[in-house]
């Protein structure tokens, strides 16, 4: 004999039931608890102690209030690096990505055929193989004595990751991340009515017109929510440690790299910590942003 | 047609220059890893004389090159099994059950996870490893990553749930199926391309990670391959390229794999629903 259905069971079809829904969540919880919310909150904490690595304050650390945040802004190197990490995500990323990504994602938008492909291959490439590839791969192209970089601009013996670490981690993060961009701009493009830009053309508008008055109108949301998700990636990427750790005496020191020398290298935990802090409260800022931007594109009735 | 004026011309060249550039630009760093682990004598410069497989001969006589890979594939498994268990588990009961604040909740976790990146949480996730003696074990690593995927798995997952009709469901328990052989028999298998996703997703990220594994593993014969390539051209003078090029090729490939099956079969978008 079959039971009609509840106006309860469209809330519960399985019959788990309150209890049953608590404990088939509660794995993914505690995991979560444990090891993403807690190591956000201790880091306050860690931030308040002479914690060390090794050593007396290893087993005995003890607060000492304010005094890393006090130590950490008065640093002048950490002012250094925060001035670099401002440059790299800059340079990089909404500088370099974005536009790179929208002109590859513009000037292949009615393209078809093995060119395209091409290219969008290798740009895609480029950003999924692992990062400790990719990092080799660019120390061996920017290699002094028999790099390729070198035997094609005909200047053998530069040595570009020590002379120019900056510009290498900059345009190596152009190279791997541009994928992205090109990806979400390809698809916003095709938002773009073709009537419009039809009409703008037989006006006589020139392209450079054209992108300004009826492109970007379209995908401004798209260029915002690019420029945000790029930039917190970029500065949350370690990857230019691998190709020039930071070096040479530190002009590479981004901050990721900061705090694990810092940290990890020279063992000061506390200090670590607190420009941890840092960092988290700089990508809470850059995500509320992001959610404050998707809430009100959810708002906007959709253009016809 | 008449002729092109001059202008359309430039315009063209210009655009083919470009389009020459950036292809040049993509494809320099790669022709190394196309050529050198088939090279005899791979230097760093870009050269094709010899064609030999003598490169993959010297990977599998070094002691740490492929025992780093089935690191990397314990790391990526157990991430994976446990991220897709955990987060399907949840998911489920979100999509089914009210519950008071959920939205709250789960926005909260996407948010979170966003923020506190290993780069950012290094300090305090070194620390709470040390701490609960994890350092050097797989199960820390894979429990890392875990409740960093986690929070973005139940996400997508919980829009493949919200998409399944609940019909099924309510008429398997007229039949008098308990809830656990309703979730294994039917909900699982409607939300498929869902939990496949989430795989590769979770397998891809672990894969590739270096942080995570260069901070809390010490024992090198438990170094995955993406920290073990890092050592092999950082430690002791002369990289020995050979090994470094076959190495790379080995470890990129299952990636490039795993993008070409997903796209092939789905097309490549960054996340999907049946709602979409």
């Amino acid at each position: 004999m079959a039971r009609t259905a509840s106006p309860r069971a469209a809330e519960d079809p399985a019959g788990l039931g309150r209890a049953g829904a608590a404990a088939i969540t509660a794995p993914a919880l505690l995991v979560v608890a444990a090891f993403l919310v807690f190591p956000a909150l201790w880091t306050l904490y860690l931030g308040t102690t002479n914690y060390r690595l090794t050593g007396f304050a290893a087993r005995h650390p003890h607060g000492v209030g304010l005094q890393n945040y006090t130590n950490v802004v008065q640093d002048p190197g950490f002012h250094h690096s925060l001035w670099l990490t401002l440059e790299y995500v800059l340079l990089s990323a909404v500088v370099g990505q974005a536009a790179l990504g929208f002109a590859i994602a513009w000037m292949l938008r009615d393209a078809t055929g093995w060119l395209k492909r091409l290219i969008e291959a290798l740009v895609l490439l480029a950003w999924i193989l692992p990062s400790s590839v990719v990092a080799f791969l660019w120390v061996a192209m920017l290699d002094r004595d028999s790099g390729t970089l070198n035997a094609l601009l005909h200047t053998p013996g530069t040595a570009w990751a020590i002379e120019h670490p900056m510009a290498v981690i900059i345009v190596f993060n152009i190279w791997r991340g541009t994928a992205f961009s090109m990806l979400l701009y390809s698809a916003a493009l095709t938002s773009v009515p073709p009537s419009q830009l039809a009409t703008a053309r037989m006006f006589g508008a020139n392209s450079w017109q054209q992108l300004r008055d009826v492109v970007f109108p379209h995908i401004r949301g798209h260029i915002l929510t690019n420029l945000l998700l790029i930039s917190l990636w970029t500065f949350n990427d370690f990857t230019p440690y691998q190709i020039t750790a930071g070096g040479p005496n530190g002009k590479s020191q981004i901050l990721p790299v900061y705090i694990y020398q810092t940290a990890l290298f020279d063992g000061q935990m506390g200090l670590g910590a607190a420009i941890s802090l840092l960092m988290l409260l700089i990508n809470l800022i850059v995500a509320l942003v992001y959610l404050r931007l998707l809430r009100e594109r959810r708002r906007e009735p959709v253009a016809a | 047609m008449t002729d092109p004026s001059p202008r359309a011309v430039v315009a063209k060249i210009g655009r083919y220059t470009f389009l020459s550039v950036l292809l040049g630009f993509f494809a320099l760093p790669m022709l190394w890893l196309a050529s050198a682990p088939f090279n005899a004598h791979p230097t760093l410069d870009v050269s094709i004389s010899s064609f030999t497989l003598h490169n993959f001969s010297v990977l599998l006589k070094d002691p740490y090159a492929l025992p780093s890979l089935w690191n990397s594939l314990l790391l990526a498994g157990g991430t994976a099994l446990l991220t897709v268990g955990f987060a399907a588990a949840a998911a489920y009961a979100l999509s089914r059950v009210r519950v008071p604040g959920r939205d709250g909740i789960l926005y909260t976790l996407l948010l979170l996870s966003s923020i506190v990146t290993g780069t950012a949480a290094m300090v305090p996730l070194f620390q709470l490893a040390f701490k609960l003696h994890l350092i050097d074990s797989r199960v820390g690593v894979i429990l890392v990553f875990t409740g960093g995927l986690i929070p973005a798995a139940i996400f997508i997952l919980k829009d493949f749930t919200d998409g399944t009709p609940k019909s099924y469901e309510e008429s398997a328990r007229v039949f008098g199926a308990s809830p656990f052989q309703i979730m294994r028999h039917i909900v699982l298998p409607m939300i498929r391309p869902g939990l496949a996703t989430v795989t590769v997703w979770a397998v891809v990220n672990v894969w590739s990670n270096f942080l995570i594994p260069y901070i809390l593993v010490r024992n090198p014969d438990k170094y995955p391959a993406s920290v073990v390539l890092y050592t092999f051209y950082t430690e002791g003078g002369q990289p020995n390229l050979a090994l470094i090029s076959a190495f790379s090729l080995l470890y990129s490939i299952p990636v490039v794999v795993l993008y070409l099956f997903v796209s092939h079969r789905y097309g490549f978008r960054f996340h999907g629903g049946i709602k979409r």
